[in-house]
This record gives C-alpha cells, structure tokens and sequence, in this order.
C-alpha cells in the first residue's frame, strides 16, 4: 500500500454529485489504516556525527530503551554504517525500526573521504529497492523497505559555526535524504550562546544551499505546529537513559554539581521537539518524502545513466516494452558490429602473414635455386676437368703403348744383335 | 520485540496515514456487467445514494448499442470531510446481441488498457504523480432466472476471473422467493466451483467479531440484490423500495434482499482490500506477463526463464551484455588459437622444406667433392705412374744410349767381325 507510486484523486473530468445520504466511504481512511496497522510500518534512521556526540544516547532516549552496542573508539579506520533492526510495538502498532551509526565518522586526519561511504549506503539501499521494483515478478507488497527516511545530522557543540565536514557532507547528502540537523550534547552550550550558534548554522547552510528537511506545512491540521518546529532547528538536544528523581517523579536527566538537566524538560533543551516532530507527527511524511522525492530522483538518473528516456512527455504514452526492445536491439546491433570488426580484422591478418610466408617461401626456393645452379657450375668444372684428365689419360696410354711398342721390337732386334754376339763370342 | 519504557509515540502512526489519505483524497473503479434490463443503474444509484445515472446522464441499458462498448462515468463525491472520485465503467450493449460471442472482449481491452496505462506510468523514468483507473471490482449481474447460470455467465466470468475482481449478484432479487433464491443461490455456487471461477472472496479481518459476521456473509454468497429509485414511505419511515400491489420490497431491509450486505462489504468494509488486490494480484499478473513477453522471448518455460523472472530486466540485460561479451572473447581466442596454428603448421612446412633443400644440397656438394676427391687421387695416381714411367723411360734411354755407346766402342775396337 505504502509502495505504489503515490497517486492522487485527480478529481478532473469528474462531476461534483450530492449524496442523498449516509453512503459509508468515509470509512475509507479507517480501511487503510487498518491495513497499514495490520502489515506493520517501517522506519529507518541514519545518525551521522562524529565519535563521541552521544548518537546511540539520543536514540536509546528517542525510544525509550536500550539499543545494542558498545561506544565505539577513535581509531576506525574509515567510516563505516553499523545498522540495527529492532521490533517494536507500542499500543497495536508494530514498528520495525533500523537505526544505522556512522561509526568513525570524523576521527580520520583526512576526512575527505568520509562521506563516501554514507552516500554509497543510502545509494545501496535505493539501487535494492529499485531493482526488486523492475523485477518481473516482484514482491513490492511484503518488501522489506530499507531506505533512509531520516537522516539525523550532529553538529559538535562548539558554540561558533559549522565545521566545514559537517557543510561538504550535508551538501552531498541533501539531495539524498531528508536531512534533519540537530546539536548534540548541548548541556555545553548556555541558551544565549545556543541562539547565536542557531542562527549562525542556519544563516551557514542557507548560503552554502544545503536543503534540510522542513516540516510539511500543507496539512492545515499540522501547519501551524510544524512552522513553529522548523524555526527551532536545528534542535538542541540531550540525551540521557539515567533517572534522576525531581519532585515526586523519576525523569530522564543529567546531574551536574551545579544542576539537573532534565531531557523532556522544553526549557532545557528541544529533545521534546525533536520527539514530536521525528516520530509523533511527521514520521509518516518523511517516509513518503524519501519515497517520492528522494528515491524518484535517484531512479531518474540511475535510468537516464543507462540510456533509458521517456520518449514523448505528453503524445505519446511511454512504452516499458518498446524502451527495453529498443535498447536490447541497440545493443544486440553494437555487438553485432563489433563482432564483424573483429572477423574483418583476422580475415586482414590471415592475409597478411600468408602473405609474409609465401614470401619467405619465395626467398628460400629463390636460394635453393642459386645453390643449385652453382652447384650446376660446379659440376661442370669438375665435367671439364674429368675430361681433360681422360684426355691426358689417354694421351698418355697412348704414348707409352707406342713407346713399348718401339721398345719391344728395339729390344727384339737388340736383343737378336746381342744374342748374335753373344754366340760368336762363345765361339 | 523490544519492550519499551514509556510512551514515545509511534503508535501516532495510524494518525499521520489517516490524515494523508484524507488529504490525498481516495479513487475507486467500480465496473458493472450483465444484459440490459438487469437494474444496474438503478442498483448503483441505490449504493451511492445518487442520480448517477439520470435524465442527464442516462444509464447503460437506455443507451441502445449495436455492439458492446465500454463507457465510463466519473462522479466526484464528498462525505464526512474524506473525498471519493468514483468511476463507473459500464458495458451497453453487453449479451444484448443475437450472436454474443467474444462480447467479453471489449471488457477485457478495457481492463487490460487501464493496467496498461498504469504499467507505462510506472515505467516512465520521470514519474508523475498518476492517478489508478485500474479497475477495482467487476459486479456482474445475473438474470434471476431461479435455474442456474447462463453459458455466457460462465464464460465471461472465466475470462475474467484472473484480470478483475468479480463479484457476481444475483439481480432483480424481488423477482424470487426465498426458498427460490437459496436454491438458485447453491446452484450458482456450484457451478461457479466446478468450473473453477475465482470469485472475490471477502477476506478476513483480524477482528473476531467481524469475521463471524464474513462467514455468515460469505454463506450468502452470491448476494441478491434489488435497487431503488424511489423513495416510498412505510410504516412512517422513508424507505428505498419496489412499491407492489402486495407489499414494498425494501431496498436496505436485510430479510428482503443481501443489498445491504453488498453495501457494507463493497464501500464499508471492503474497499480498499478490493483496490489492494488489484493492485497486488491482478495488476501484477498482467505486469509480469507482459515484461516476460518482452524480455524473455516470448517467455518459454525453461529452467532459464523462471530465473529471469525473479530478476530485475536490468540486471538481465547486465547478465545478456555480459554473457555475450564473453562469447566474443571465447571466439577471439579461438581464433587466435586456429591462426596460431596453422602459421605454426606453415612455418614447420616451410622449415621442413629448407632442411630437406639443404639436405639435399649437402648431398650433391659432398658427392661433388666426393667425384672430386676421387679426380685428384686419379690424377696423383696417373701422375706418379707417369712420372714412373718417365724415370723408367729415361733409365731405358740411357741404357740404350750406353748400349749404342758400347756398341760403337766395340765397333771401334773391332770386336765386332
């Protein structure tokens, strides 16, 4: 119920008709109600202050009781979001409540950084939410809501003014969440002191554009009330779960040596302001703010960063099908086109080094062939020379056949010559 | 559950939504369905206590249709400081034909137009604030005919059952006795059983009282109801009712007819719950059907497609972008990998082929210089023989010359006779 996108009776093209007696619709807001009370209701705080202001004090005295938790030290080494979810009842209404602390806020030397991770949680919280929201089959109805509505911002009770973390965080917060700031422990502070410190805070968020959250004034039944409230903040609170006794009654306080600061006392301080205006009266509208306004913006761009975009304001109505084709198509097209890139690339490639091997091939074949016909040279010289050795050879062969030739008949005839002597000399 | 210590005033909640909603201002689609002559204008005059339909405005079943068209009427209406603007959809025309097949089908284009509307408000990225002209209950008028229901009773409200809320009366009730009407009254309930038709049914309400008194209402079901114009006084009161030679059927009285029930049940009570299931139920199946369509292919049950059902169609595309992006990658390195190879393959080949060159050439260059070799040592060999030979030659030379020496000197000498 509390989740559709709020819709309002338009009233337009509709005529005006009496009634001619008790119909009985007035029981409508009963029936919501009823239902509203039946589901159950859901509030989430983020408390944002540096170490040691007293956050988880003000929240255990905002709903009177003990919350989890140790005090935290200095030494964290960057901010983190510790969140708790606590149920709740009070007469017959159950309220889950999610207190989330920044731990270390501002303990760092440099504190540049430090609303990152406060912005990255809210952000979360809204990019859960969106997402179930565009599920197809989703479950909006038994949703777990745990978006910031509240955002308690604690300003150190120095008395003079801002400190500049405090402006770079609310300026980087305001569009996010309802921002409500408060100062704490400001039994430090004496009441002429506090006037000043209040119109210094409010002067220095006013020039520096922070948007904090104002108290609606459009419900005539809460008007008055609630522009009352927006001139007092930021409130000055403390927070106290010890009991002092004064007069007959046992109160939430602070004793000091000179005094008791009473917490629900108006007089000391606006944590009653503070309790009226967070949770008996606007509890409701801050939710609905965080719905509409701040969880529409941050949908808005996480859509328009995807490349979604209304098509036609007014002509023609916005089609979710066409948008999620269209972009699907885009999309399907860019791929498409880069995966033909790339082929058209290796298709370049493959050309090119068969291109480089048939080359190298070219070049080897080419020296095979030098080789070759070297090696040809070669083997003719050789041929030649074969062959001018057979020649002499047989030039040779020649020669001296002829010249045993001559000498086996010399030697013939010689030798008959000698034989002949040799028989006269025997004589 | 924490308990707390003192007030702190959460419990104020209810208040806060009780005042926004009346500030807000509330809607409500009412739709009315059956065959002229049924009384549907006179019973919505009777629930709103007002001349919805008048002289001015005249009501479905004056309005002869040739085929059945959907109309609206939007009326805004005030009462104990909590606005109400009403809309009332009829359907002229509606199982007035000869041949009424498919006359259904221009209730369900309406229907489905109006979630479609919604569906594409809700989807803008710049949203306004819009109002619901979903709409929120179908009253679906029955013939009194005392026997059962009709074919086409059934039909339509088997087609719509899953779209709307139906509620189905029983019209012109004063045109049945009791004993008539509860009779008439199970048939229907059976026959709505055993084809299945999800009626609305009354939920409970946490209250024990009350849901005794659902229960005893719901055993009524499906209410019959007679509708009035007229004011009539009885008994010194001024009634609503049917004015018969044998008596006045009153409108309001419970042992005349159920009207008031309905009454109670549709505006007092149940109201909201019927916007919610709309809201909840009826407009999330059309939503979910239509977005499956669209992102799922004409949504094929698969194993696949119920997952994507439950995921958000951004987180899909992130999923179809990444899927693909992979793909390519997976086909740019297996294209990598085949080019890798077959240059491997082509440079092996190529190195192959110059090893076998240069074997070869090896081959012929040691071959050569084997022949070579084998030409030198010839050549020694013929060159040392020759060189013999030679010597040898020149030995024989001077023997012969030392012979021819000799042989002169013994010439010489006269040794030779």
């Amino acid at each position: 119920i509390h989740t559709t996108p709020v819709s309002y009776a338009s009233g337009e093209g509709a005529r005006a008709v009496p009634l001619a007696g008790h119909v009985g619709f007035d029981s409508m807001p009963d029936q919501l109600v009823n239902k509203s009370v039946n589901h159950g209701f859901c509030f989430n705080i983020l408390c944002v202050g540096e170490t040691g202001l007293g956050k988880s004090t003000l929240m255990d005295t905002l709903f009177n009781t003990k919350f989890e938790g140790e005090p935290t030290q200095h030494n964290q080494p960057g901010v983190q979001l510790k969140s708790n979810t606590y149920e709740l009842q009070e007469s017959n209404v159950r309220l889950k409540l999610t207190v989330v602390n920044t731990v270390g806020f501002g303990d760092q030397i440099n504190k540049e950084d430090s609303y990152k991770s406060i912005v990255e949680f809210i952000d979360t919280q809204f990019e859960a939410y969106l997402q179930e929201e565009l599920k197809i089959k989703r479950t909006l109805h038994s949703y777990h809501d745990t978006r910031i509505h509240a955002c308690l911002y604690f300003i150190a009770p120095t008395g003079h003014s801002l400190k500049s973390l405090d402006l770079v965080t609310m300026k980087k917060l305001d569009s996010k969440v309802n921002i409500i700031p408060i100062i704490a422990k400001s039994d430090a502070i004496s009441k002429s002191e506090l006037t000043k410190f209040k119109i210094k805070i409010t002067s220095e968020l006013v020039s520096n554009g922070v948007q904090i959250y104002q108290f609606p004034t459009d419900d005539e039944t809460v008007a008055e009330i609630n522009s009352t409230m927006n001139g007092h903040l930021p409130f000055a609170v403390v927070g106290s779960t010890e009991e002092v006794k004064i007069g007959n009654k046992m109160v939430k306080a602070r004793q000091y040596p000179w005094g008791t600061v009473q917490v629900e006392n108006e007089n000391h301080c606006d944590f009653v302001k503070l309790r009226e205006m967070l949770i008996r009266v606007n509890m409701e509208d801050l939710r609905e703010q965080t719905h509409t306004r701040h969880y529409e913006l941050y949908r808005r761009c996480k859509l328009e960063e995807m490349g979604f975009k209304d098509t036609d304001p007014d002509c023609k109505p916005f089609s979710l099908q066409e948008t999620y084709e269209a972009k699907r198509n885009e999309f399907m097209g860019d791929l498409q086109k880069k995966e033909e890139e790339m082929r058209q690339m290796f298709v370049q490639r493959v050309k090119e080094k068969e291109a480089e091997l048939k080359e190298a091939e070219k070049e080897l074949h080419e020296k095979f062939d030098r080789l070759k016909k070297l090696h040809q040279d070669e083997k003719k010289k050789l041929e030649d020379k074969k062959k001018s050795l057979d020649d002499e050879l047989n030039g040779f062969k020649q020669k001296k056949t002829a010249a045993e030739l001559l000498q086996s008949q010399a030697q013939q005839a010689g030798g008959s010559t000698t034989l002949k002597r040799d028989k006269e000399r025997k004589k | 559950i924490k308990n707390l210590e003192g007030y702190v005033g959460f419990a104020n909640l209810p208040n806060q939504v009780y005042r926004k909603s009346v500030k807000r201002g509330f809607e409500f689609t009412l739709m009315v369905v059956g065959e002229s002559g049924l009384g549907k204008s006179t019973l919505i005059n009777s629930l709103f206590l007002t001349d919805l339909y008048s002289k001015d405005y005249p009501g479905p079943s004056l309005r002869i249709k040739k085929t059945v068209q959907v109309e609206q009427s939007k009326v805004l209406v005030k009462e104990g400081g909590v606005q109400l603007t009403l809309t009332i959809v009829d359907t002229p025309g509606f199982g007035d034909a000869v041949d009424n097949s498919n006359c259904w089908q221009p209730v369900i284009n309406y229907i489905d137009s109006k979630c479609e509307d919604f569906l594409n408000a809700e989807s803008r990225v710049n949203r306004r604030l819009m109002p619901d002209n979903r709409v929120h209950c179908c009253l679906y008028f029955i013939a009194p005919s005392g026997h059962g229901l009709k074919p086409l009773d059934i039909e339509f409200m088997k087609r719509l059952h899953d779209k709307v809320n139906v509620i189905p009366l029983i019209a012109k009730a004063d045109t049945l006795t009791p004993e008539e009407c509860q009779l008439f009254k199970k048939q229907i309930m059976k026959e709505i059983q055993e084809h299945k038709i999800q009626i609305y049914e009354f939920p409970d309400i946490e209250d024990d009282e009350d849901s005794k008194l659902i229960r005893k209402i719901k055993e009524r079901m499906p209410l019959a109801v007679v509708g009035s114009n007229v004011v009539i006084e009885v008994n010194g009161r001024k009634v609503r009712g049917r004015q018969y030679p044998w008596g006045v059927a009153e409108v309001e009285n419970g042992e005349h007819c159920d009207f008031t029930v309905l009454r109670n049940m549709l505006i007092r009570t149940h109201m909201q719950d019927l916007k919610d299931v709309t809201n909840n139920v009826h407009y999330e199946n059309y939503r979910s059907r239509k977005l499956a369509a669209v992102t799922c292919n004409g949504g094929v049950d698969t194993s696949k497609t119920k997952n994507q059902m439950t995921r958000s169609p951004l987180a899909q595309m992130e999923e179809e972008r990444r899927e693909h992006v992979m793909k390519m990658k997976k086909m740019e390195t297996e294209m990598e990998q085949v080019f890798e190879m077959k240059v491997k393959e082509k440079k092996q080949k190529l190195k192959d082929s110059e090893a076998e060159l240069e074997r070869r050439h090896e081959q012929m260059k040691k071959n050569l210089e084997a022949q070579y070799k084998e030409l030198e040592e010839k050549k020694r060999h013929h060159e040392e023989e020759k060189s013999n030979w030679e010597a040898q030659q020149r030995i024989l030379e001077q023997q012969k010359l030392d012979a021819s020496k000799t042989m002169e000197k013994n010439k010489k000498k006269g040794k030779i006779f």
